[in-house]
């Protein structure tokens, strides 16, 4: 699984934190979110998944 | 309530108005023209106040693809925008009625708060305002009046002191609230409960140049000096997260609180669990099931968008019904029934798209404390009064309990 976020169209809902927290992170600054790693194991991969589906901004891209 | 609308087309009779009327008896569900309507299909077009016909859009596919659709506007100063009561002027526009790039410049100044980990953060002092209130209901007599004693106290304490806004005051920026969001209220009462707020808002940004603290506003003044935000934008945001701060939650907590005494099932397994998830859960299931911003999220098409066979027009309003949409049987299996073991953290109940509710992750632990806190510690917690005797929130823009006697 390789993961892209968009950041200019991130809205800092942090989202992405709350379903994985190992992949996703948020600037302390605004909020807007960051990748920790892009390239997350198997066992996070429905997490990762999810977080890409509650993304308000659709700013999480996923190749499986 | 057709009675005062002036039919502008020869199919008007067939058109509904919208918003719609509960069914009597069923104050958790939407209302049944709703559900009729997105059975019938995913878009219908509804009648407003002013005789204007704009899309109802009824399914949670669709409601989140248009939600997220760059090609749909949430600017209510462009025509065919279906406003959902006469609008009041744009000195009283915030952020939310805007589109990129200039809602994301404003939004981005006030996001920091509001991460996952500065919200976190704040459990501790969530909790302790929690038991302090609970506390106090039980040193006093009873029955009480939920929404007086907890409900609103809860959020109000937590927004004020997040903004930097004196609690003392809160009789009147509730009040004001109140009435911005009730939806009979006439333009000037609307205009000059905003008015009031945004007066207050303009004398706290005042005492905040000149004595800056730990605090959001504080920190929007440090925006104004750097010449980044304007007084006038500033205010705005100001009102914004103090309405938008304390009156979802308040909402959400008493009438979550009488949906699960409705439900004691459910009620004793929130209450008897030591599953932190299942509390966590809960807050997805109760924030979906309930649903309480029931004017639907309204936007207008920038360009003609076709979907789910139907073509949108440029200019076409658009009204997502989520409340529906968390309803929607192929999202959400069962949908009117209250599960909060179900997996409900898709739904829409913050919107969708870049304006989804800023302060969810806020209201989602207060949420989660209250549940996880109220029942446990009165667990013989109770109605005082029927249901048929509940005041619902029908005529306002956020559905809720006006009063909610509660013993034990």
């Amino acid at each position: 699984m390789k993961v892209t976020i968009d950041q200019d169209k991130c809205v800092a809902s942090g989202q992405c934190v709350v379903a994985a927290a190992d992949v996703f992170d948020q600037r302390d600054e605004d909020g807007i979110a960051v990748l920790l790693n892009p390239d997350p194991p198997a066992e996070q991969a429905a997490d990762v998944r999810h977080a890409a589906v509650v993304c308000p901004a659709l700013a999480i891209h996923i190749e499986e | 309530m057709t009675s005062r609308l002036n039919p502008a087309s020869e199919h008007s009779a067939e058109i509904p108005g919208y918003p719609m009327d509960r069914a009597a008896g069923c104050p958790f569900d939407p209302p049944p023209a709703l559900r009729a309507k997105q059975q019938e299909g995913p878009l219908a077009k509804v009648r407003l106040w002013d005789g204007s016909t704009p899309w109802l859009v009824t399914r949670y596919a669709e409601q989140r693809a248009l939600l997220a659709d760059p090609r749909v506007s949430a600017d209510i100063s462009r025509p065919g925008y279906p406003s959902s009561a006469p609008v009041n002027g744009s000195s009283t526009v915030s952020f939310i009625l805007m589109d990129d790039p200039e809602h994301a410049r404003l939004r981005r100044m006030v996001t920091a708060p509001f991460t996952i980990k500065r919200v976190e953060a704040l459990r501790p002092a969530v909790q302790k305002i929690v038991d302090d209130l609970i506390d106090d209901m039980l040193a006093g007599s009873k029955p009480v009046d939920l929404v007086e004693a907890f409900a609103l106290p809860v959020p109000s304490l937590v927004i004020c002191e997040l903004l930097g806004v004196p609690y003392t005051d809160h009789d009147f920026f509730q009040d004001n609230s109140k009435t911005v969001i009730k939806r009979d209220a006439s333009p000037e009462q609307r205009m000059a409960a905003l008015g009031h707020l945004s007066g207050y808002l303009n004398n706290l940004l005042d005492e905040k140049l000149a004595n800056p603290g730990d605090d959001m506003l504080s920190r929007l003044t440090e925006r104004i000096k750097a010449g980044e935000l304007s007084r006038q934008e500033a205010a705005q945001m100001g009102v914004l997260l103090l309405i938008a701060g304390h009156e979802t939650t308040a909402n959400m907590i008493a009438l979550g609180t009488l949906a699960l005494l409705e439900n004691p099932d459910q009620l004793a397994l929130l209450r008897d669990t030591d599953d932190e998830k299942l509390v966590v859960s809960a807050v997805e299931e109760l924030l979906r099931y309930l649903h309480i911003t029931h004017n639907g999220r309204r936007r207008v098409a920038l360009e003609d968008i076709e979907i789910a066979g139907q073509l949108i027009r440029a200019g076409d309003g658009l009204i997502m019904a989520n409340d529906i949409g968390n309803r929607d049987p192929d999202a959400f299996p069962d949908p009117d029934r209250l599960d909060i073991r179900r997996d409900a953290r898709h739904h829409v109940a913050f919107g969708f798209g870049v304006h989804q509710c800023l302060g969810q992750p806020l209201a989602r632990l207060e949420l989660q404390v209250v549940y996880s806190t109220l029942y446990r510690r009165i667990p013989t917690l109770r109605l005082a009064a029927d249901l048929e005797q509940i005041p619902f929130k029908h005529d306002g823009s956020v559905y809720g309990v006006y009063e909610l006697p509660v013993t034990w």
